[in-house]
């Protein structure tokens, strides 16, 4: 099985272009088949994904699985997983089925649908597995074109700005990537994870235009990919993008964007920006931890004004990527670990509410949160599983939500109190606006006429929701399946970026 | 005349026996009737002769003395040429058919034209470079105004013509400053004569050589005939201009600089250099404004000039492979676009307006997809082979030590991406409407669904172009 990361990335597309070859009509026949070979595909690519799990050694802080070819160009194309990229394969594959089986309903030119988000999932997988800058690169920004057409396409009213708007802003981050790499490969004469990784770029002061670059080269280059992982997160404040996104993608791409695409950023910062450029890093993070807690509460009292439940979310998500970047750069065991808890974690339950929006939006044909209240008294199983995430979204112990956002603030306490102290207050305005909006929707009197007719959740729906509801418990009250997979390659990362930091501390420098 | 001389120029020959007797046959066997028997036969000799240079032709020779060479890089060249006339030829055939402009001389003005760009390629001396670019040029002047009975053909033939007389005249300004200094005219002995010193006169020489040809590559500030003779000349006839002489002429350039000037690399790379970032930004900034879709492949073609002027402009062999490759794959992107450009009509007239495509995927799933593909490609998003041809220039720049004309490339190419994305936004987000007609005849759509297929299976081995790309430049800079 020496091939297991490739064949697990390029399932799903195999089944894309079957799909798109062999499968005939438009009509009812047709729709389901598609339905039924995407879900067989991502099914049997988690399946296989298991094997990674099976096989992954944690103990080895090295890449595993590694797969290398000779491609065209001189590039290699390069393959393999570490302790801090495993889990997000993992989560992309145990999310696509779900997904797929949430977009049941969809009527509208169903197989290209499936098609996109089938291409999506072998470019998503392909990103955490790159283990070449330009391969990596390759995957990054072709993900972007079968989301654009999803947002595009099957989205809502104002899709097409959406789409826009989604494009360009990660378009524009990318470029700075794209010229960030051409001056690594200028510096380092590869384009080979690994070998970068251990490589040591510039960190000489020089003045460019009249200002001092402390930290030289590696704050340019961390500036670069800063840009691009920044808006892919989305931080304050480029994060504008997101809500809009959202707000008109169908609900399976707005799983998708919360639960998979938005981890992109946070797996760029810990592949390359800690690890490649520490000195840079070390220059900016006081910034990007500040950035963290101003998203923190700001976009929590954003999401506090909200009318539409899927905006709502989306801040909520923004609010809870910066407890992540807060604990990137926090650069101590805690802070990482509890960064990728966080992502992961957040996987299942933004995933989960944005299902959980879907569920009625597919029954009232409306995001408003007015137009909702008392659901409880029609819809008790949905009202238990919503309530669920909703706590968990709120961060109640127990829960995956509580682990990530505790670990998080107990690393960055250790660096940066005041800026704990700020990002703490976030933890009780999520539970303002996620109360909020569950009393809103749920609680209450069912006073509006159109609601009286509305049915609970279907079993299909019940299903769906299962797998998320036991994967948030079980990492909930037994964290360290997690932590025992990512704890020797984070802690591995820690010592490497403490090692590569002067005594004297650049960031005393910086404070200056 | 030696049998090795013939041998070397065999191709060439066969072509020029091809289109002497065409017009015969022509002029005396019919007139325009005998114009789609003539296409066909000139599509066929062109794609034999293209698998003949291809597998049949080894080696490296040099013919009368060393006017005419016959290497790895001409013969990479001539099959890119050979194989894209041929295929536009093809492409046209049904088109101007239709529309009653197919002319007998129509094959064989291309077969001359296609001549002119051998022997350019091949060109070994400053006299046989102008009777190549000369032959080249004339028969396209009038094929842009074959269309007698349109203004704007007519407009196009002349602009084309004044433009092309006075790129002609610095080619000839700069070849004669060339040759007093030097006193050859062979490339091989240009600077061998000159022992060390480079008179200041050779430079004025050179820049004035290459500025005429970047005329015919159409890069800024050189370009301005370009979306007027786009837009002016038939589809075909436009299609034809985007794709053979531009590799041609590429072709040529890095044969001037390299043969004739290769020991001062330093002297040509900075105005190659210049020509690149220009083309580049004008390329992607002026295609925004574009509604005619023959126009913005217009900026477009000047943009990827830029482009390829960035693998010449870093002057190492790996720039030149970099360049060929970005050329064969530019030529075959924009066979497919104008496969498709061809056959957008409505009641049977030709519309080139980029609106006409509103919701063009509701009505032709599979068309709009596969242009989807080429605009994607064209615009170099990956995973589709233009990113690679845009990487791999910009890797060549950044090897070279010309790492801001590499960042000035990527940027270019951000820039660029919108207006492609524009198409593709008619085509799958646009107004619902009345979209375009495709009247796509077989040869057509296979070339169209053929190109897009092969921007997105190329990129597992390029189906070996690289290699022989690298041997054709290695043969080239030495």
């Amino acid at each position: 099985m020496d091939n297991l990361l490739s064949i697990i990335t390029f399932i799903p597309a195999v089944a894309a272009i079957i799909m798109a070859l062999f499968l005939r009509g438009d009509d009812v026949a047709a729709q389901t088949n598609a339905k039924w070979l995407a879900l067989l595909a991502t099914t049997a690519t988690f399946l296989v994904s298991l094997f990674v799990l099976a096989g992954f050694d944690p103990a080895n802080t090295q890449m595993q699985f590694v797969e290398e070819y000779d491609w065209i160009l001189g590039l290699k194309y390069k393959m393999g997983v570490d302790g801090i990229s495993v889990l997000f394969v993992m989560l992309t594959t145990f999310l696509m089925p779900i997904t797929i089986a949430s977009c049941w309903d969809v009527k509208v030119r169903v197989k290209e649908y499936m098609i996109a988000f089938l291409l999506l999932e072998t470019l998503m997988l392909g990103v955490f597995c790159a283990l070449d800058l330009v391969l990596f690169y390759l995957f990054f920004e072709a993900g972007l074109i079968p989301m654009f057409l999803i947002i595009g396409i099957w989205g809502g009213k104002e899709r097409i700005y959406a789409a826009f708007k989604f494009f360009l802003y990660t378009f524009l981050g990318s470029v700075l990537m794209l010229v960030a790499m051409i001056a690594m490969y200028w510096d380092a004469g590869t384009t080979d994870i690994p070998t970068l990784l251990n490589h040591s770029f510039s960190s000489d002061t020089f003045s460019l235009f009249g200002f001092q670059i402390i930290g030289g080269l590696q704050t340019m280059l961390f500036l670069a990919f800063f840009a691009s992982f920044a808006v892919k997160m989305p931080m304050w404040p480029v994060h504008t993008w997101l809500p809009d996104a959202h707000v008109q993608a169908p609900t399976a791409g707005s799983v998708v964007l919360a639960a998979i695409l938005l981890k992109m950023g946070g797996y760029g910062f810990l592949r390359f920006s800690l690890p490649m450029f520490p000195i840079g890093s070390d220059v900016l993070a006081p910034l990007v931890l500040w950035m963290s807690a101003i998203a923190i509460v700001y976009t929590s009292l954003v999401a506090l004004a909200q009318q539409d439940m899927k905006k709502l979310i989306a801040y909520s998500s923004v609010a809870h990527m910066g407890y992540v970047t807060m604990g990137i750069f926090s650069a101590n065991q805690q802070g990482i670990d509890g960064a990728i808890f966080q992502m992961i974690s957040h996987g299942f339950i933004s995933g989960a509410l944005f299902l959980c929006v879907g569920v009625i939006y597919d029954r009232m044909h409306t995001r408003d949160i007015d137009a909702y209240g008392g659901l409880v008294n029609r819809m008790p199983a949905y009202a238990m599983i919503f309530m669920f995430f909703t706590m968990a979204n709120v961060g109640l112990p127990g829960t995956s939500g509580f682990v990530g956002e505790f670990l998080t603030l107990v690393g960055v306490f250790q660096v940066n109190t005041w800026v704990a102290a700020v990002a703490t207050s976030g933890v009780i305005l999520s539970a303002a606006y996620a109360l909020w909006l569950y009393r809103r929707v749920v609680m209450g009197e069912m006073i509006k006429e159109a609601l009286k007719s509305i049915t609970d959740m279907t079993r299909r729906e019940k299903a769906i929701f299962a797998p998320l509801v036991a994967m948030t418990l079980l990492l909930g009250v037994y964290p360290s399946l997690v932590t025992d997979i990512i704890g020797p390659s984070v802690s591995a990362l820690v010592t490497d970026y403490q090692a590569a930091i002067p005594v004297t501390g650049a960031s005393q420098l910086a404070q200056h | 005349m030696t049998a090795i001389d013939f041998n070397t120029i065999l191709p060439e020959f066969i072509l020029a026996v091809f289109a002497l007797g065409g017009l015969m046959f022509g002029a005396y066997g019919g007139k325009d009737r005998t114009a789609p028997t003539l296409v066909w036969a000139a599509s066929g000799l062109f794609l034999a002769l293209a698998l003949f240079i291809g597998f049949g032709m080894t080696g490296e020779r040099a013919a009368f003395g060393g006017l005419f060479t016959d290497d790895p890089f001409a013969r990479f060249a001539k099959v890119v040429i050979l194989v894209s006339a041929a295929c536009v030829m093809l492409m046209a055939q049904d088109y101007m058919q239709r529309r009653d402009l197919l002319r007998f001389e129509f094959p064989i003005l291309v077969t001359l034209a296609t001549i002119g760009m051998m022997v350019m390629v091949s060109a070994g001396d400053l006299m046989t470079l102008y009777m190549g670019l000369e032959l080249q040029s004339l028969s396209l002047y009038v094929v842009a105004a074959m269309r007698r009975d349109s203004n704007k053909s007519s407009e196009a033939g002349l602009k084309y013509f004044v433009l092309g007389a006075l790129s002609s005249g610095l080619f000839l300004y700069g070849a004669s400053l060339t040759y007093g200094f030097a006193g050859t005219t062979q490339f091989a002995g240009i600077l061998s004569t000159l022992g060390g010193d480079i008179p200041f006169g050779l430079i004025i020489g050179l820049v004035f050589m290459l500025a005429a040809l970047a005329f015919k590559v159409s890069a800024a500030p050189f370009h301005m005939w370009t979306p007027d003779v786009y837009e002016g000349s038939p589809t075909p006839i436009t299609a034809f201009f985007a794709t053979a002489p531009k590799v041609a002429a590429m072709a040529l350039i890095a044969r001037l600089v390299h043969d004739a000037f290769g020991s001062i690399p330093a002297d040509w790379s900075q105005v190659l250099a210049a020509l690149a970032v220009v083309s580049m930004f004008l390329g992607a900034i002026a295609a925004i404004g574009q509604r005619d879709i023959k126009r913005l492949m217009a900026y477009s073609s000047i943009a990827h000039m830029g482009f390829a002027l960035v693998g010449l402009a870093s002057g190492t062999a790996a720039g030149v492979q970099a360049m060929l490759i970005y050329m064969a794959i530019y030529v075959t992107m924009n066979v497919g676009t104008f496969a498709f450009i061809l056959s957008m009509e409505r009641d049977g007239r030709p519309v080139t307006d980029i609106q006409s495509l509103n919701m063009f995927s509701k009505k032709e799933p599979l068309k709009a997809l596969a242009l989807l593909v080429l605009m994607f490609s064209l615009a170099g998003v990956p995973p589709m082979l233009g990113f690679f041809g845009k990487f791999y220039v910009l890797k060549a720049a950044v090897d070279a030590g010309m790492i801001w004309l590499a960042v000035a490339g990527a940027v270019a190419s951000v820039i660029g991406a919108f207006y492609y994305l524009r198409i593709v936004f008619f085509i799958y987000f646009g107004k619902d409407g009345d979209p375009v007609d495709s009247n796509m005849a077989p040869v057509q759509w296979v070339i169209m669904v053929g190109v897009a297929v092969v921007m997105v299976l190329g990129i597992v081995n390029m189906f070996g172009v690289e290699p022989v790309a690298a041997l054709a430049a290695e043969a080239l800079v030495r």
